[in-house]
This record gives C-alpha cells, sequence and structure tokens, in this order.
C-alpha cells in the first residue's frame, strides 16, 4: 500500500496517533503485547495474539484495525461515510458477543470514530439481520455458524466485499471441535474470494500446541507473512483445597460434593464477589438451592448461569456481575470465556476441571488487578479428587499445559458446507476444490474423496436407478447449486446442528420462554412431574411439537435434568500428574505429603488393607466378584480417552479365548470390564493382554466388536444432514422425515458400509478415541512396569467410582448374539 | 428363518422371524407396517438413505407369499409411508405379475394416498376394524372396538428388552400377544422400535438374527 512507504514508523503514523492520545485521555498504558499487534497489522501481516482473558486482549486486534482504518484515510476518517464492513470478529460463544460489542462502541466513540458495531448470532432478529444487509455495519461480531448462515445466502460476497480484517476471538475454544473447522472453512472461503488482502487474526489463551494452532487458523495465508505474538503477563494463582473436616465419613464416588456447601459460606461472604463454578448444569442447579437453603440472606444476590437458562436471564446476570450487585453466581462452563466480570474476587471450582488449561482459565476469572494474585478454592466430590487438587497445584509449577489437536478430514463438516455454498450462490466445482484444499482441515483431502462428496450430495449414494428421485443439489450447467426452497431451507435450519443437542424448549402455558432442557430427560417424565430448571420448581404439564410445557410448582421434591454435555475427559497430562502425586504417597513420609493427600489418609490406608497402592512403575488390577457379575479393575491412571482405548483392546482380548461378554465402563482413574461370567483370571497372561503386538488390528476388530462408532455417528448424521431436527413449530409437516441415528447407523453398516459418513465415524474413533499412539505409549509403559494382580474381597476405594459413576458404558462381545439372548433367558430362571 | 407356533383363542399362528404372521385355518398372512417407499421419501427431500433396504423389504415380501403359498394378505396398516413416489411404481410393478393374489389392507395413519391409487393397485382398502372369526384386526391397538374379541394390531412397532447380568440389555422387534391383544413386528426394516412393558402370562417373541427366540415374560 502506499502510504507505507511513505510512512516509515509505525509510531508516526496517523492511526497510532490517534489511539495513543485516546488511551493518554483515558489513563491507560498499551500492553506490549497490544501495541506488538497493531504494529504487525500495520505492517500488513497476519498473526495469532496469545494472552489470556482480562488483560484487554479484545483491544489488541480491534485497536489494530482502528489504527489500520485511520491511516488508510488519515485525512477523512471522521467525516467519510464508511459504508461497507471492515472488521468481521468470529467468537464462539453468544453470551460474550454483547460485552464486545459494548465495549468497542465505547472505544469508537470517545476516538470519534463513526462506525457502526453490530452482532449477528441466533438471537438475532430478522428485521435486523435485514437492515445489517442493507447497511452493513462496519464491525460485525459473529458466531461461526452465524457466520454459515451468511455464506448460504445469494450474493453474500457483495456483503464481504470491503472487508480489510477477520478476527477469530477465542481460537483455543474452537481449534479441535467441529465448530472450528467450520471457522476454518469460512475464512478461506473469506481469503480465497476476496478483492483486497485481508488480514486473518486469532485470539487465544494458553494451549499446549500455540504455534500449531496458528498454523491452522492461518492455514490459507500461510504463504504470507505472520506472527505468533505473546503477551507475557505473569499471573499468579494459588490453589486452595477446601478439605473436608470429616474425610472418613466423604463419600468414595458421586459428583456432588454439596455435603462441603457449609464450608463454603465463609468465603463467599468474606469476598466482594464469588464465581462458583459447577461442571454440569444438572449439579448448578442442585448448589444453587442448597446455598440459599444455608444462607438465605444471599437471596437476591446471587444468581445461577447457565447454557439453558433463557437468554434474557444470562444477559441480566451479565450485567448484574458488571454492576457489582451480586454476591454470587453459580455457573457452568457458560461462563468459562471471554470478558471480564472486574468485581470478581473468588473463584470456587467443584469438582474436578478435568484439564490444566481450564484451571488457569478459571482461576484467571478473579484478581484481574496487574499483579493481583488470582485465588482458586478446588471443592472435592468426592475423596479420590483431592489428589487431582494436589496434581493440578504441581501442574502450575511445572506449566504442564494441555495441547488441543485440530481435527482432520471432517467430511461432515464440509458435507453440510457444501450445501452451504449450494444454498447460496451455487459453487464451481474445482473453485471450490482449491477453497477446501486451503485450509488445514482438508489439506490432505484427494480427488477420489472429493469426487465421492460430490456424488453423495448429487446422487445420494446407493440407489435404484429407475426408481429413485433423490434431490438435494442439482447440477446447472456445470454450477452445483440447492434450487429446491424447502430442501434449501431445511439446510440453514441444520446449519446450526453443530452445537446443539436435541433440545427441547420449556414454555408455561402463558407462552413464557424459560429455559431448554434436553430431549431424552424430558422423554422420561410423565405429566405432573416436578423438575427443576433456573432454580424453579416447575411441574410438567405435557409436551407439544418441541416444547415441554410447564407450570411452576410449590412442590419440595423435584427432579433435577441431567446434561450429558458437561462430563469431559481428564486430560493425559493431568493423568501423569495424578499418577506424580500418587506415587508420593511411598516416596515421601507422611510429613511431606501434600496437605490433600494426607487428608486422604485413612482411604490409602483402606486401599492397602483390603488391596494395594500402585508404586508409579506398576499397575493395579483388581478381580471383584459382587452380586452384578465378575469385575475387572485396571487402575493405569492415564485419563479417560487412553482407559476408553485400553478398555475396549483388553475386553477384545480376553473375549479370543472364550465367548464372552463384557460391558465396559470408565473413569479418569480406572476402567472397569464388567462379564455375566467368571473369568478365566489365573490363566490369562496379563502383559500379553496389554501387549502392543498386532495393535493396530486388535484397536480396528475391537472398535468393530464393540460398536464404538455407533455413538459417533449420532453427531455426524446431524451435521451431515441425515437427521432433521425439524422445523421450529412445524414439526408435524416434517414428521415422515424423523428416523433415530441408530437406525440409520444399522441401515449404513448393512447397505452402504462404504459411505462417507459412516466411515468419518470410524475415523473418528481411531483418531480421538482409539489414538494407536497414545495407546502405544500407555502400553509401553505398562509392559515396563509389575503388573499387580489382586482380588479384594469387596469393592475397593480405587474401584468404587468407577464402578457407581463410571462413564460410557460399551458392550463388546464375542459371543453368538442368539446364544446371548438365550443365556441370558435362562440366568432370569434361575 | 425360523417359524414358531402360537395358539391364540384356538387360532393356530405360525410366526417367522421374517416379521410375518401366516394364519393356517384362513390361509392367509398377516403383517404391519410395512412403510414401503419410506427410504424414496427421505431421498426426495435430499436425506440419502440407501435404497436397497426398501429393495430387500420387498423381496422378503415376495419370498414370505411364496413360501407359505397364500392368496390371502393382510396388511394391518401402514403399508405405505407418506405420498406417492417412484419407489412405489417398482410394489405395483410386482403386484402386476401376482394378480391372483388379494391385497387387504387395514388402513394406518400412514396409508394417506388418494383411494384411486389403492383401487389400481388392486388393493382393498378397509378404513374400520376388521373382523374374522374371533379376531379383530386394527392399525393402531387403541382402536379396539369389541372387547369380547381378541385384538390383533400393528402401529406400536414393538422391541422388548432383555436384561442380564452384568449390566447387559439387549433390545429386540418382537411378537407380542397378551391376555386381549397382540401386536405384530413392524415389517419394514428401516423402522424404529418401541419397548413394551411386558406382564406375566403374556407370549413374547424376539427376533434375533434369523431365530424367534421366546421371552419369559
Amino acid at each position: 500500500m502506499q502510504y507505507n512507504s511513505v510512512k516509515l514508523d509505525f509510531k508516526d503514523s496517523k492511526g497510532y496517533k490517534v489511539v495513543e492520545h485516546w488511551l493518554q485521555k483515558r489513563g491507560w498504558q498499551p500492553f506490549s503485547f497490544q501495541y506488538e499487534t497493531w504494529e504487525s497489522i500495520w505492517s500488513e501481516k497476519h498473526g495469532l495474539v496469545n494472552a489470556p482473558t482480562g488483560c484487554g486482549k479484545t483491544f489488541s486486534v480491534f485497536l489494530g484495525a482502528v489504527i489500520q482504518y485511520i491511516n488508510e484515510h488519515p485525512n477523512d476518517w471522521q467525516t467519510r461515510g464508511h459504508k461497507e464492513l471492515y472488521l468481521l470478529w468470529v467468537t464462539p460463544l453468544r453470551a460474550l458477543a454483547k460485552d464486545i460489542v459494548r465495549a468497542m462502541e465505547e472505544a469508537v466513540q470517545e476516538i470519534g470514530l463513526p462506525w457502526k458495531i453490530a452482532m449477528r448470532n441466533g438471537d438475532t432478529e430478522t428485521t435486523e439481520r435485514q437492515k445489517q444487509k442493507k447497511n452493513p455495519p462496519q464491525v460485525l461480531v459473529i458466531t461461526p455458524e452465524s457466520l454459515h448462515l451468511l455464506i448460504a445466502q445469494k450474493k453474500h460476497l457483495t456483503f464481504f466485499e470491503g472487508i480489510a480484517c477477520v478476527a477469530v476471538d477465542e481460537w483455543h475454544e474452537l481449534i479441535g471441535s467441529k465448530r472450528g473447522v467450520q471457522t476454518e472453512l469460512a475464512i478461506s472461503h473469506l481469503v480465497h474470494n476476496s478483492k483486497r488482502s485481508l488480514l486473518v487474526w486469532g485470539i487465544s489463551a494458553t494451549i499446549g500446541n500455540l504455534e500449531e494452532a496458528a498454523e491452522v487458523l492461518l492455514h490459507p495465508v500461510r504463504a504470507q507473512s505472520w506472527k505468533l505474538i505473546r503477551a507475557e503477563l505473569d499471573k499468579r494463582i494459588e490453589i486452595i483445597s477446601i478439605i473436608p473436616d470429616e474425610i472418613e465419613t466423604y463419600p468414595w464416588a458421586g459428583h456432588l460434593g454439596i455435603k462441603l456447601a457449609e464450608q463454603l459460606i465463609p468465603i463467599i461472604e468474606s469476598s466482594r464477589t464469588t464465581l462458583l463454578f459447577i461442571n454440569t448444569r444438572s449439579m448448578s442447579e442442585i448448589w444453587y438451592q442448597k446455598i440459599l437453603e444455608l444462607a438465605p440472606q444471599l437471596a437476591g444476590a446471587m444468581a445461577l448461569h447457565h447454557g439453558s437458562i433463557e437468554k434474557e436471564l444470562r444477559v441480566w446476570v451479565e450485567e448484574a456481575l458488571h454492576q457489582e450487585v451480586l454476591k454470587l453466581v453459580v455457573c457452568t462452563a457458560s461462563l468459562d470465556l471471554g470478558v471480564d466480570f472486574r468485581p470478581v474476587d473468588t473463584v470456587i471450582q467443584v469438582g474436578s476441571p478435568k484439564g490444566v488449561s481450564r484451571f488457569l482459565q478459571r482461576a484467571g476469572r478473579s484478581g484481574h488487578q496487574p499483579g493481583a494474585i488470582s485465588k482458586i478454592f478446588f471443592l472435592p466430590t468426592h475423596s479420590l479428587e483431592l489428589m487431582e487438587a494436589a496434581a493440578l497445584k504441581s501442574a502450575l509449577s511445572y506449566q504442564h499445559i494441555e495441547a488441543k489437536q485440530p481435527l482432520q478430514l471432517c467430511f461432515d463438516v464440509l458435507v453440510q458446507y457444501l450445501c452451504t455454498l449450494a444454498t447460496g450462490d451455487g459453487f464451481e466445482a474445482e473453485d471450490a476444490f482449491k477453497e477446501i484444499q486451503n485450509t488445514f482441515c482438508f489439506q490432505d483431502i484427494s480427488q477420489e474423496e472429493w469426487h465421492e462428496l460430490l456424488h453423495l450430495i448429487t446422487k445420494g449414494g446407493n440407489s435404484l436407478q429407475a426408481y429413485d428421485e433423490f434431490r438435494k443439489v442439482e447440477i446447472e450447467d456445470t454450477k452445483y447449486i440447492i434450487k429446491n426452497r424447502r430442501i434449501a431451507l431445511r439446510h440453514r435450519m441444520n446449519i446450526g446442528t453443530i452445537v446443539s443437542d436435541a433440545l427441547l424448549k420449556v414454555k408455561t402455558i402463558q407462552g413464557k420462554y424459560l429455559g431448554t432442557i434436553e430431549e431424552w430427560f424430558v422423554s422420561k417424565l410423565e405429566p405432573g412431574t416436578v423438575f427443576t430448571l433456573a432454580g424453579r420448581n416447575l411441574e410438567l404439564i405435557g409436551m407439544k411439537d418441541m416444547t415441554a410445557i410447564v407450570k411452576p410448582s410449590k412442590s419440595k421434591k423435584s427432579l433435577v435434568p441431567s446434561w450429558m454435555g458437561g462430563r469431559m475427559p481428564l486430560s493425559a497430562n493431568l493423568g501423569v500428574l495424578l499418577r506424580q502425586t500418587l506415587n508420593l504417597v511411598h516416596e515421601q513420609s507422611f510429613n511431606d505429603w501434600p496437605i490433600e493427600l494426607q487428608a486422604l489418609q485413612h482411604l490409602f490406608e483402606i486401599q492397602q488393607d483390603l488391596s494395594h497402592i500402585p508404586h508409579k512403575d506398576e499397575l493395579l488390577i483388581e478381580y471383584i466378584a459382587t452380586k452384578d457379575g465378575y469385575h475387572l479393575f485396571v487402575h493405569p491412571f492415564e485419563g479417560r480417552l487412553v482407559h476408553e482405548a485400553m478398555a475396549a483392546i483388553v475386553a477384545y482380548r480376553i473375549s479370543l479365548i472364550q465367548p464372552i461378554t463384557f460391558s465396559i465402563a470408565m473413569n479418569d482413574y480406572s476402567f472397569e470390564l464388567l462379564s455375566d461370567q467368571p473369568l478365566p483370571i489365573d490363566e490369562l497372561d496379563l502383559y500379553s493382554l496389554f501387549s502392543t503386538k498386532q495393535l493396530l488390528l486388535d484397536i480396528q476388530k475391537s472398535v468393530n466388536a464393540a460398536e464404538m462408532a455407533k455413538r459417533k455417528f449420532r453427531d455426524i448424521a446431524v451435521i451431515g444432514g441425515l437427521i432433521f431436527q425439524g422445523f421450529p413449530g412445524e414439526q408435524k409437516k416434517a414428521r415422515h422425515l424423523q428416523s433415530s441415528a441408530s437406525l440409520l447407523f444399522q441401515v449404513f453398516q448393512e447397505y452402504e458400509p462404504n459411505n462417507v459418513l459412516l466411515r468419518q465415524a470410524y475415523q473418528e474413533v481411531f483418531d480421538q478415541q482409539m489414538e494407536e499412539q497414545r495407546l502405544r505409549q500407555a502400553l509401553d509403559r505398562i509392559q515396563s512396569s509389575e503388573i499387580i494382580l489382586k482380588k479384594p474381597t469387596r469393592l475397593t476405594p480405587f474401584s468404587f467410582p468407577v464402578k457407581v459413576d463410571g462413564l460410557n458404558r460399551e458392550n463388546l462381545s464375542s459371543e453368538k448374539l442368539e446364544d446371548r439372548v438365550k443365556r441370558m433367558q435362562e440366568q432370569l430362571k434361575k | 428363518m425360523q417359524l414358531k407356533e402360537v395358539e391364540i383363542d384356538g387360532n393356530k399362528w405360525l410366526l417367522s422371524s421374517n416379521r410375518v404372521l401366516f394364519w393356517e385355518q384362513q390361509n392367509a398372512l398377516l403383517l404391519a407396517d410395512a412403510h414401503l417407499g419410506k427410504t424414496g421419501h427421505f431421498r426426495k427431500e435430499g436425506i440419502g438413505i440407501p435404497q436397497d433396504v426398501y429393495q430387500k423389504d420387498l423381496h422378503r415380501l415376495f419370498d414370505c407369499i411364496h413360501f407359505f403359498q397364500t392368496k390371502h394378505v393382510w396388511i394391518i396398516g401402514d403399508l405405505f409411508h407418506s405420498h406417492g413416489n417412484k419407489e412405489l411404481d417398482l410394489f405395483l410393478k410386482w403386484r402386476k405379475d401376482f394378480k391372483k393374489i388379494e391385497f387387504h389392507l387395514v388402513k394406518g395413519n400412514h396409508d394417506i394416498l388418494p383411494k384411486q391409487w389403492y383401487e389400481d393397485a388392486n388393493i382393498q382398502l378397509h378404513t374400520k376394524e376388521v373382523v374374522i372369526g374371533n379376531i379383530e384386526l386394527t392399525h393402531d391397538p387403541k382402536d379396539y372396538v369389541d372387547p369380547e374379541k381378541y385384538s390383533l394390531s400393528g402401529h406400536v412397532h414393538p422391541g422388548v428388552l432383555i436384561k442380564g447380568l452384568g449390566r447387559q440389555k439387549l433390545r429386540f422387534p418382537c411378537f407380542y400377544f397378551g391376555q386381549k391383544q397382540g401386536l405384530l413386528p413392524a415389517f419394514g426394516e428401516f423402522t424404529g422400535l418401541f419397548t413394551i412393558e411386558t406382564e406375566s402370562n403374556d407370549k413374547c417373541f424376539a427376533i434375533v438374527n434369523h431365530e424367534l427366540i421366546p421371552i419369559s415374560c
């Protein structure tokens, strides 16, 4: 650009001077990472800013764009009415959009820049959307889904014509997810079709693979120069464990921790504002009730915030946090991201945060003043979780932060995206292929796979040609386009489905919207049942279309809805730390143990008494018979993901020895294989069960035997457009198009095993659940350890949690189905 | 294919793992919820379900007619899934080759084709309950009229849940015969399952691959 050659120094640029003047007026000093970002944008670089929440990360890229704009129009930036979109701001959470817009609006107003800032997401009214189209704002804050919806519009490229910069906020939340892939595709589309040079910027909290995260985001512009900017802000974090007074009676398993609620009241009382993070929405409801019961004086000064609560209420909570009128907010991951709530000075984490970076982020929500120590209280929900607290503490000193692996070749997202393009202006195959190949996710897509996808969206897989009327994407001359309005409409409805589960709205008889609830939970309720939502007790009157109709209830007894979403696996890093922490029991004398371990002494004694406490070079296996059957408990302390893979392999290998059926469960510490028949435990060569020989082959066979792809297929079928979730309020018309994911899985498995989407379900299992490298490492470690087999007479403290609260039950069987049913019948007769 | 015999109120019925019931005294083949044309209906709306499912359903229907050498086929509702489509042409083509076989359809909620269509296809449409001897046929078991008769219906797509030790659970389509009412499994393969509750003394047969396994209730 011309002015670059004239003005050599960024500091002398008009834009910088304007912004600097404004900052001075406000009494602010830019952080060096902010300055660095502005300068990089000025020199037309792309980049990724790594900065934690609460230190002005928004202003790094945003003010960079402002400076850039002023520099492009140094003489008339205040007066020229700019008519085009200049900065596109992608954020994963709609809850954040409002705060970002507000911060930006304040800034441009004070700077004197006549920019319009707007947002667009699922909550945006149609009239507002049309206004945006006619009269584009200069900054648009948008979610990845809404961005795709824009791309699904005719002539959308005109809207993006003048765009100079696209910023992706909270990139660490997106990378590794399908919404991240959606974002990659949209960016590649914008870069590919941009007439001017478009700058791509990301903002990310710290993750283990920042460099890679930048490469993924910037893949479409990788040939140009880019920069990774790290904010070197030293934030000290202190973890304080809340230790039960009577550890002996504290539960061995479970996930509530409610017994400790009383110990929280003084902490809340002595703080200005406290955020209480709970892992799942259902538990947050319980906690809210419990605290209200223990400290009624907090009524009015406390609130509940989670993703299923109606938007208005959430927004109110967020506002109230800013205005310091709340003393306590009980929240879930919905408050995890982005904006700062400055008054927050205390953070309490209930239950394991399941990962180091998430924990750090939450801790960072308190103590925003520079130099302040972020304090986070950790409240265990069962005894063994205290070990996690000790492990997290050591994570802080070692800076163990996990990586987020980017996804590759997500064909379900691509199928959806191609239909998105076809719904909009249509696409030329060659052109679209280039655009797609330019993303990190699809850089390795083969010609063959590409043609297969085109075939799928135009021909719909296996058909009886003469009797087929498949219709989705049509080819007009050389252009791929969706012409049928109903199919286009249905596709647009489907775009948002990457995030949402089958959710039902909850409304009163009068029609007031109260929130959402998962379908499978409601399906278990009878009319008249009372359940809790958003802190209120509600009685179910009935179901109408996709809405649960309720009325307020005074009943004291109520069910708490469960949401499946909230449970996440412990990261592998934390697993290693757990093993190291446990080993301290052997390495050190009691007085040197971290206080969390000291508190667990009683539990360790019982474990040692009944069975054994493994050293770090040992693997403990416990074989226990109960009235439920025969349990094999294995305790590798590797995190749930590794356990899932290992459990499937071990179950498969045992099933080769004799026809047997296992039910598999796992948590972050252990896995369990449960059978209705005794295991030939003394004849088993334990080491060979954990061998790395033939690993790849055995992985494949165990995945098939355990039908692991079935669960993956659900999301894929929804994203790939096989399951239609219905028009809101128009369910009846779509009724003949309903089918379940498990039925589809069965049908494809039998009649079209080669289908791209079905293959992807298997690929996801291999890549994500059964990742060979990770499993091999864990098995190698076991091969060089000593395997200790114990046969305790009853359940041990180590085995109890996985038995009562293990996740992801999968079955693996080597028996003929017919024989299995007959034997189950026999057992009943006994 | 496996066969099992049941006797209900003096009627001898042969159940087949191919999801049909053969009534010896009447020389009639009974089935419910075939949902023919369902894959085509989905495909027309852009959802690419493999049509081989449909083709196999049709073959299974012909096989059953041949095997039992029957002249009367009774479909207890939901023969077709939705509006007309090309897939139904394949059914019609085949129907013409079997002119001598009587087709009776006890209308179900999915049977929404125009009357003329059934006439052209040589299918006798019954819009109300049908009584044969001491058996009453309705699509929806809720429409059961005469408590003196034994009711046989479809609509439910019955499935039976079998639980075993070691947290084992399996679900299969089934034939179900209660004290006063019986349910046929859905004939079509591209159909869902609804788990039914059984009471003691009921009779239930799970369809497990190609076997029929009596389930103790």
